[in-house]
């Protein structure tokens, strides 16, 4: 596992939070900041995870395959996630989340072919009234149509070709 | 009238019948003593209580008292205290007894609930019954028979998910069988301390898995087959063989180690099929290991012994060794920790005809014990031997004694009673000077050599007792005959006696009984400790003996499943 020092000293942290017999409560909180780091989770995350708590390797997968906001596979460099639930949904979240993906040429789930994005639908980000809404990495942002979209999409590529 | 219930017993009542139980039983073990079935599928009575399946659902309600005063509410209608039924289905695995505690097993909320978590059960089961191995002991077969709705609802699309995992050497996985109630995963992680198991995904799509990379090997994985209550897990080994209602039952005893695991031998038309263990809450709970289900393939081995000849003219020829040899002291008895008690009887009674008392010898196998059912000492019945007084000390594994008198020119006739005397320290040179007489079931070195060969039957065609570690007299019964050619030990030795006492006494001994009834008479007039016990009277789960003759002696075992040696083991060289 490669993970920054400032990772490892967070997760040393957040272990002493659980008594000593219950080390295994910190498996969640040791998984988010894992993917923090790395961005997903890679396979080798449930042995080291396991060693470090005290478990066996099948309690870490457990846990792993039952939270779908934990990514077994790497993303995009940016990850955009459109919400689907109701209010959203009736007012074009779907279509907002084809014009994303015709954009970067690519399909929910994957990551586009130029690395740049990948695109989820994603559960309530509790924010009706404005909807359609779209989270790009940390960014929430509001009524993003399609004609929005397109404009989110361009500043995205236009950023990536400045690098 | 109810007596008053004794301090560590709690009065239940359970569909209207009143009971005591002890403190800390749940509602399906209190209802288990009233004969009401209450079904389950995920509680097991040696695994932990998780509760997932739902199926134990049952009604139940306390009495009422009042808030203020605590004084019971009484009814005016029946003039019993009043009881205040919990609107909701309580799982009945999960809920332990209290006093006055009024369960409801067969209400109309009760069978609903059954009903409706049947259903659910039943959505993503394939309902391949014609195919599957589990048909005929299937819990979920059983419980949609006796409490589903009978038909379905369900008109769209079952899960698809693998249907034929390796999940180890000895186990096979079919997940859309499965309805994950995680006994195989507890059991993994609490009695075989093997924590490979694990659901992976979640909802519907949740699939039981051994951890990538890793396997179910341990030697208890059968286990996990044993208490699947569907067809999920299959032996591989079993899978496809038999439709379970063909075969016929018959109780045995595990002989691989001094545990004496208590087993079901399931047989059809003289073949055996599986072994799986029988419940005996004092010696193996309801486990054992896979190695000791594996011992019945030896029984159709091809290198089995049999003979042309006949019995009595194989023992006459022994006789006639025995004769020729009859300087006191020229023949020793090599008797078998594996022997059944009687055997090991009639060994002594054959050393003491042929005057080799002194020269009496028992082999010792010493394995590591695995702490579980799997103890250090490898034979079945050394305890027995002891009890018989066919040895007075503990065996030990090289027959040095026996070396040296061979070498001294002292023995000529060895008797061995299914020890291979190549295994146990004597050499091709020692071998060569004497002559044998062999009973035992399979070829070996000395087999070969021997002068005289009688073949026997193993534990699986003959009747007889073991006495394992915590001196338990322990019974098992003949699964299928014995192939021809070979004789019942019993019946081998006790010619043998008769033929070996005529050569020794003008006037022969009547006839040494070979059948069980009369042979234990015998056995109880002579070993006082087993004086009440005969072999029909012995119970199935085994009868304690008194040991105290014995606790002195350094025996091999160290702990294991309901066992702790009473003197700590001595250390133990493989």
């Amino acid at each position: 596992m490669n993970l920054q020092p400032a990772t490892l000293q967070s997760i040393d942290e957040v272990i002493t939070h659980y008594p000593a017999d219950q080390k295994r409560s910190a498996t969640l909180p040791l998984l988010h900041l894992i993917q923090e780091d790395i961005g997903y989770l890679p396979p080798e995350t449930c042995e080291w995870v396991a060693t470090k708590l005290g478990l066996q390797p099948i309690n870490v997968l457990e846990v792993i395959t039952f939270y779908p906001m934990f990514r077994q596979k790497p993303i995009g460099r940016r990850h955009i996630k459109v919400c689907r639930t109701l209010s959203c949904a009736l007012v074009g979240g779907y279509k907002t989340c084809e014009q994303f993906e015709k954009e970067f040429n690519t399909h929910r789930g994957d990551i586009s072919p130029d690395g740049e994005v990948t695109i989820d639908f994603v559960e309530c980000l509790a924010s009706c009234g404005t909807a359609p809404v779209v989270l790009i990495d940390d960014d929430l942002h509001e009524k993003v149509d399609c004609a929005k979209a397109k404009q989110l999409s361009d500043q995205i590529k236009a950023e990536a070709k400045k690098r | 009238m109810i007596a008053p219930p004794k301090p560590d017993l709690v009065t239940v009542n359970i569909d209207g019948k009143e009971i005591a139980v002890p403190k800390g039983t749940n509602v399906i073990e209190a209802a288990r003593l009233v004969n009401v079935d209450v079904p389950h599928y995920c509680y097991h009575p040696k695994l932990t209580i998780v509760g997932n399946c739902r199926m134990c659902l049952i009604e139940m309600g306390l009495p009422a008292v009042d808030p203020a005063t605590k004084a019971p509410i009484i009814d005016p209608a029946t003039g019993k205290q009043k009881i205040n039924w919990i609107p909701r289905p309580q799982i009945g695995c999960g809920t332990n007894v209290s006093p006055g505690l009024h369960v409801k097993t067969t209400s109309p909320m009760v069978k609903e609930a059954r009903e409706g978590v049947m259903e659910f059960l039943l959505i993503n089961h394939p309902l391949d019954c014609p195919i599957c191995d589990q048909a005929g002991e299937c819990k979920l077969q059983e419980q949609s028979t006796g409490y589903g709705r009978g038909y379905s609802r369900f008109i769209e699309q079952k899960n698809v998910k693998p249907k034929r995992t390796q999940l180890g050497p000895r186990v096979t996985l079919d997940d859309e069988r499965c309805i994950l109630c995680s006994r195989c995963i507890r059991f993994s992680k609490e009695v075989a301390k093997d924590d490979v198991l694990g659901f992976v995904d979640r909802g519907s799509y949740s699939t039981l898995t051994c951890f990538p990379g890793k396997q179910l090997a341990n030697n208890y994985s059968l286990n996990t087959v044993d208490i699947c209550p569907v067809g999920a897990l299959t032996s591989t080994d079993f899978r496809f063989k038999m439709r379970v209602w063909f075969l016929k039952q018959t109780n045995s005893i595990d002989p691989e180690s001094s545990v004496g695991a208590n087993t079901v031998v399931w047989s059809r038309e003289g073949q055996i099929y599986r072994v799986t263990p029988r419940r005996n809450d004092e010696v193996n709970d309801t486990w054992m290991a896979d190695s000791g289900r594996e011992l019945f393939k030896a029984v159709n081995a091809p290198d089995r012994l049999a003979t042309t000849a006949s019995i009595d003219t194989l023992v006459a020829q022994a006789a006639a060794l025995f004769k020729a040899n009859s300087t006191p002291g020229a023949i020793a008895v090599v008797g078998s920790g594996r022997s059944s008690v009687e055997e090991q009887f009639l060994t002594k009674q054959l050393a003491a005809a042929l005057n080799a008392t002194a020269s009496t010898h028992l082999v010792s196998r010493v394995g590591q014990g695995d702490k579980l059912l799997i103890s250090a000492d490898r034979n079945p019945n050394v305890r027995g031997a002891l009890v018989t007084g066919l040895i007075s000390a503990l065996p030990s594994q090289k027959l040095t004694a026996l070396a040296a008198a061979i070498d001294a020119g002292k023995i000529k006739v060895v008797v061995s009673v299914g020890e291979d005397l190549a295994a146990v320290g004597l050499t091709a040179a020692q071998l060569a000077k004497v002559s044998f007489v062999y009973l035992g079931t399979h070829v070996n070195p000395t087999s070969a050599a021997a002068q005289v060969v009688l073949p026997t039957l193993s534990v699986f065609e003959k009747n007889g007792t073991f006495i394992n570690q915590q001196f338990r007299l322990q019974k098992f019964a003949k699964a299928v005959p014995g192939p021809s050619g070979a004789t019942d030990d019993l019946i081998v030795l006790a010619k043998l006696v008769t033929a070996a006492s005529a050569r020794l006494s003008s006037a022969p001994l009547a006839a040494i009984p070979s059948d069980l009834g009369s042979l234990w008479k015998l056995l109880a007039a002579e070993v006082p400790v087993l004086g009440p016990i005969t072999y029909a009277n012995l119970p199935e789960t085994g009868l304690l003996l008194d040991a105290t003759p014995f606790v002195a002696l350094p025996f091999v075992e160290g702990e294991t499943l309901h066992f702790k040696p009473v003197a700590p083991a001595v250390a133990v060289t493989v």
